[in-house]
Formats: structure tokens, sequence, C-alpha cells
């Protein structure tokens, strides 16, 4: 029978963090998408906290994870309003026109 | 307030207090709205110098509170006082530059309130988890500060970028917080420096978290792998916000990182001080060759503040009292040293608009003499140049990589200090030497001229009388080691 053990959400974590870090650097089209990437990071961190939680029996991890979930969503309510008031001054979200700053 | 409760919560008595006062001028600011601003912002003034005087006054004997999850010692206090004065200053610095420019809103002393407070948590953080509410609570904040003025493409531009990177890497930070609780069992610097104590092998994970939480953290003092955020925010953003990034945040995240390297961490000293070491080098080399190219003067700062944090980590190389306590030093030096350039910068401006290229200062010692010559002070003294202020800071940071063995760091540091010394020098040779465009107008409020005649005092009388700055720096550091 195959078992589920901690090894495997360790991985599924790294690989989903990955996936994110990925998203942010080759995406060329839309910060919304950054936004998805940066929450998916997070994400994985939580699986990896709750994880490890419970596999060492303490409930600290799992504090951890309502903590950042808080947090990540106050900075999404952050990034998605400087974004907003981005795309007033712009009048568009795709990455490569975020480009004035140089040099 | 019984007995109880009054011990667990008396030692972070400053931060609660400053919380309430913020809490209380948000609701002072909504109701009251646009006339407020004048109070809101001399209540913020009032409020942190009294917690200064408090902190000066109170007792510094180690004590950890809220379960662990704080420590308060003669290190956290003293970083209390930098980050507080800090505040002060940019706050003196930049309220009538805001007023002048339509930006003085209610909410932007109450958001460096905030930040401040949550910096202050940074510094006495002694848990992942206040490590880590602590540092959002400053970097939330701050991502709103460097888009304050929303109607100006470069601001909000400054702000997302700023808020892009500054969430990557508090996801690295968090990954290397979640193995490093998952291999040591534990979320507390006690119990982790305890678990690496007994362990018999080193585990991994906790070597692998260490190094993205480092990764993490190099993000918040604009260090090597994640620096390219601090020249476009310091352009973007506007001119007093980039005089608070430069003064106040990495002073905070500087704390923070020494007490994890001293702590948790100080089983792993060997394997740290190889990742410093790069990050270090790595920030002395970019800082120093990429500041040569730099024509707008914001981002010019940006990258001597990359090179300057490259060489505060040098003290952190060695491990020992005595480097801290140079970085310590160092820091304080460059925070005066900034507040000073700064407040010339917003002082200054060339047909109504404020002074933003380096071709901008030509001329500047005939139109503005007293400027023109505190400018070259403060510029020498941050190209490290003897009598004044910025050479012992450099000089503390290199005696301690030198004692712990860091030869050849040191060199490099010693090199790219002469390379960077080109860019200061050629404003210096732009303000006195070059012909003029038209006039400089100088533009000074009493506030602001107070903090630049005092920074300029300090660089220019801190040979005659460091020994108060070094006996606090020297006592931080080795309260840590207690």
């Amino acid at each position: 029978m195959f078992e589920i053990g901690l090894v495997h959400y360790l991985i599924l974590a790294a690989v989903l963090f990955t996936i994110g870090i990925f998203g942010i650097f080759l995406n060329r089209k839309n910060v919304i998408i950054i936004l998805m990437s940066i929450e998916l990071m997070l994400l994985a961190v939580n699986i990896n906290f709750v994880a490890f939680s419970s596999f060492l029996n303490d409930l600290s991890g799992q504090v951890f994870t309502m903590f950042i979930l808080t947090v990540a969503a106050a900075e999404a309510a952050i990034g998605l309003a400087i974004l907003v008031s981005f795309f007033r001054n712009k009048g568009s979200i795709a990455v490569e026109d975020i480009s004035a700053l140089k040099g | 307030m019984d007995g109880f409760s009054w011990i667990v919560l008396s030692p972070i008595k400053q931060e609660i207090f400053l919380s309430l006062v913020g809490m209380l001028l948000l609701l002072v600011g909504a109701f009251r709205g646009k006339t407020s601003v004048g109070f809101i912002v001399t209540a913020v003034v009032v409020a942190a110098c009294g917690a200064i005087a408090g902190i000066l006054s109170g007792d510094w004997t180690p004590i950890d509170t809220l379960s662990g999850m704080l420590i308060v010692d003669g290190f956290s206090e003293w970083m209390k006082v930098l980050i507080l004065s800090g505040i002060v200053v940019s706050l003196l610095l930049s309220v009538s530059w805001l007023r002048e420019n339509n930006l003085l809103k209610f909410e932007y002393p109450i958001l460096v309130l905030f930040s401040g407070v949550g910096m202050l948590f940074m510094v006495s953080a002694n848990n992942l988890l206040s490590l880590y509410v602590s540092l959002e609570l400053s970097s939330l904040c701050l991502y709103v500060l460097a888009a304050i003025n929303r109607d100006h493409l470069l601001s909000s531009e400054a702000g997302l970028k700023y808020f892009i990177l500054g969430a990557l890497s508090s996801g690295l930070l968090l990954f290397g917080i979640s193995l490093v609780y998952g291999y040591s069992g534990t979320l507390s610097y006690v119990g982790i420096s305890s678990f690496l104590e007994t362990a018999e092998s080193m585990p991994y994970g906790i070597m692998v978290g260490m190094i993205f939480m480092l990764a993490g953290l190099a993000f918040k003092i604009s260090a090597v792998p994640f620096h390219m955020w601090t020249p476009d925010v310091y352009h973007g953003a506007p001119t007093p916000v980039t005089a608070l990034f430069a003064i106040v945040p990495k002073v905070a995240a500087f704390g923070l990182i020494i007490r994890l390297l001293v702590g948790p961490f100080a089983m792993l000293a060997q394997e740290s001080a190889q990742i410093i070491m790069v990050i270090s080098v790595g920030s002395m080399l970019v800082g120093a060759f990429a500041g040569l190219v730099q024509n707008n003067i914001k981002r010019l700062l940006a990258y001597s503040s990359i090179a300057n944090m490259g060489y505060a980590m040098l003290g952190l190389l060695p491990n020992v009292p005595e480097g801290i306590a140079g970085t310590i030093i160092y820091l304080t030096i460059y925070m005066v040293m900034v507040a000073g350039v700064f407040g010339i910068l917003m002082s200054l401006k060339r047909n109504g608009q404020s002074i933003e290229t380096i071709s901008d200062f030509a001329g500047l010692s005939k139109t503005s003499p007293f400027m023109a010559y505190a400018m070259t002070a403060l510029l020498f003294s941050m190209s490290g140049i003897p009598p004044m202020a910025g050479f012992f800071g450099k000089f503390f940071v290199f005696q301690a990589a030198i004692a712990g063995g860091y030869m050849v760091v040191a060199v490099i540091g010693v090199l790219t200090s002469v390379v960077a010394a080109y860019y200061y020098l050629r404003l210096i040779k732009v303000m006195f030497f070059d012909e003029s465009a038209g006039n400089v107008d100088e533009n000074t409020s009493l506030s602001r001229h107070f903090v630049t005649v005092g920074a300029l005092v300090f660089v220019l009388i801190f040979t005659l009388l460091p020994n108060h700055l070094l006996q606090r720096a020297i006592e931080a550091a080795t309260s840590l080691f207690s």
C-alpha cells in the first residue's frame, strides 16, 4: 500500500513554490498573474508548515499558517490598491509597460 | 491593569504607546480630514521623542516577554533609539517638502509611525513568528509610502516594483522559516539554538532554510541578490519617502539579521559567514561600479546605499561583539550622513523644480555656498576621508573584518570604496567647477535646516567626541552575547 508521507508534502510544496517563482520571472503579460504567483508561493509555504506541524505534533506551525493567511490577505489588498493607482496613471497593467524607471 | 499583565507588557510599553497613538491619530485624521495634518505630524514627532526618552531612561537589563516572543535587552533598546530618531529626523526633513508639493496627507505620518512600530518589534523579535509579523507590519506600510504620490506615474511604478519584489522576498523568507521550523521542531530562537547545540549532525534542512532566510532579508537591506529594486524605488518614490527608506528600515533589518546570526544560527557561524561574504562583496562591487554611470542623484544615492550595506555587513563576518559594535557604529554614522544629504537635496530647487540630475548641481558653490560646503563635507564623509565621521565607520568594520581573518574581503572593500569615491568627488567637482546653467534656489524650512546642520556638525566633530557612541555600541553588542 502506498503511503503519503512528509516527503511527498515537502516535494509538493517545493514544486508549487518553484512554479510561483517562475510565474513571477517568466510571465511577460499581466501583473495580476504576478499577484497570483505570489499567492501560490505563500500557499506552498503553508503546505510546508502544516505538514511539518502534523509530523512534529506541534501546533505552532498551524498557528503560523493562520498568520500567513492573514498577512497574505492584507498584502494582496495593498498590492491591488497600488496596481489600481498604477493603472490610472498608465492605462495598462502589462508587465512590459512597467518600464518608466530604468538605468 | 493587574500585576501579571503589567509584568508581561511593561518591557514593550513604548511600542504599545506608539501603536495606541497611531490608532488614535488615525481616528483624528478620519474625522477632521486635511485640517488636522499639522497636528498629526506634531503628535507623531512628540510621541516618538517621548518613546526615545522612555527608552533612554528605562532599565536595559535583558528580559523576554510574551512567552519568549520578544526580547528586550541592551541591543534592542539601542537599536530602538536609532530607529525612532531616524523616524523623527525623516519626518522633520519631509514635512515642508510634502506641503510644497501638495503631498502632505494625514496618512503619511501615521504610516511612518506604524512602519516604525513594526521596526521596533523587528529588533526585539525572539521568535520566527514575531520576526515575520513585525517585518510585514513595517513592509506593508513602506509599500504604501512608496506609492503615496498616486497621481504620479513614477511613484506608483516604484510602489508596484517595491511591492512585487518585497512579496517575493517575504516568500523566500517564509520558505526558509518553514524549513528551519520543520527540521528543528520549534519557532523560538532559544529552542533553535539549543537544538543546534545538541544535534549530532547538522540537518541540511536548517542550512537551506538559513540560506533562504538570509536571501529574503537581503532584500530589506538592499544587499546584492535583491538590490535591483533600490535604484528604481529611490528614483520613483517622492524624495521624503526615499529619505525615509535610506535612513530607517535598513537599521531595523540589520538588527533583525544580527540577532538571527548571533542567536539561533550561532552554531552555523562558519556557513553564515560564507553567505554574508558573498552578499557583502557583491553589494560593494555593484554599488561602486553601477554608481559610476548614474546621472540621477537619487539613483546615485541608491547605489551608494547598496555599497554601504556591503561595508556594514563586513562587521558581521567574525560574529564577535567588536565586529557587531563596528556594524552598529557604521549604521549610525551612515544614517546621519544620509539624513544630511537628503536635507540638502530637498532644500534645493532649480527653476521651481526639485533637483534631479547631477548636472543640476552645477555652480552651486556660487549661488548657495553654505549648501555646497555642507554637501562637500557630507560627501567627503561618505567616501571615507579621514577627519570626517564616515572614515571611522569604515575603519571599525574593516578592522573587525581583518581581526576575524577576512583579509581578502577587507581589501576588496577598500578598493571598492576608492572606486565609489569617484562618484562622490565628481559631484563635488560639478558643484564647484562647472558653469551653472541657471539659478538654483535655496529653499530651507527651519526643521530641515536643523537636521542638515545637525548632521553636518555630527560629521565634523565625531572625531573629537566619539567615546559616548562607541561605548553605547559596544554595550549593545556585548549584551547580545551574554
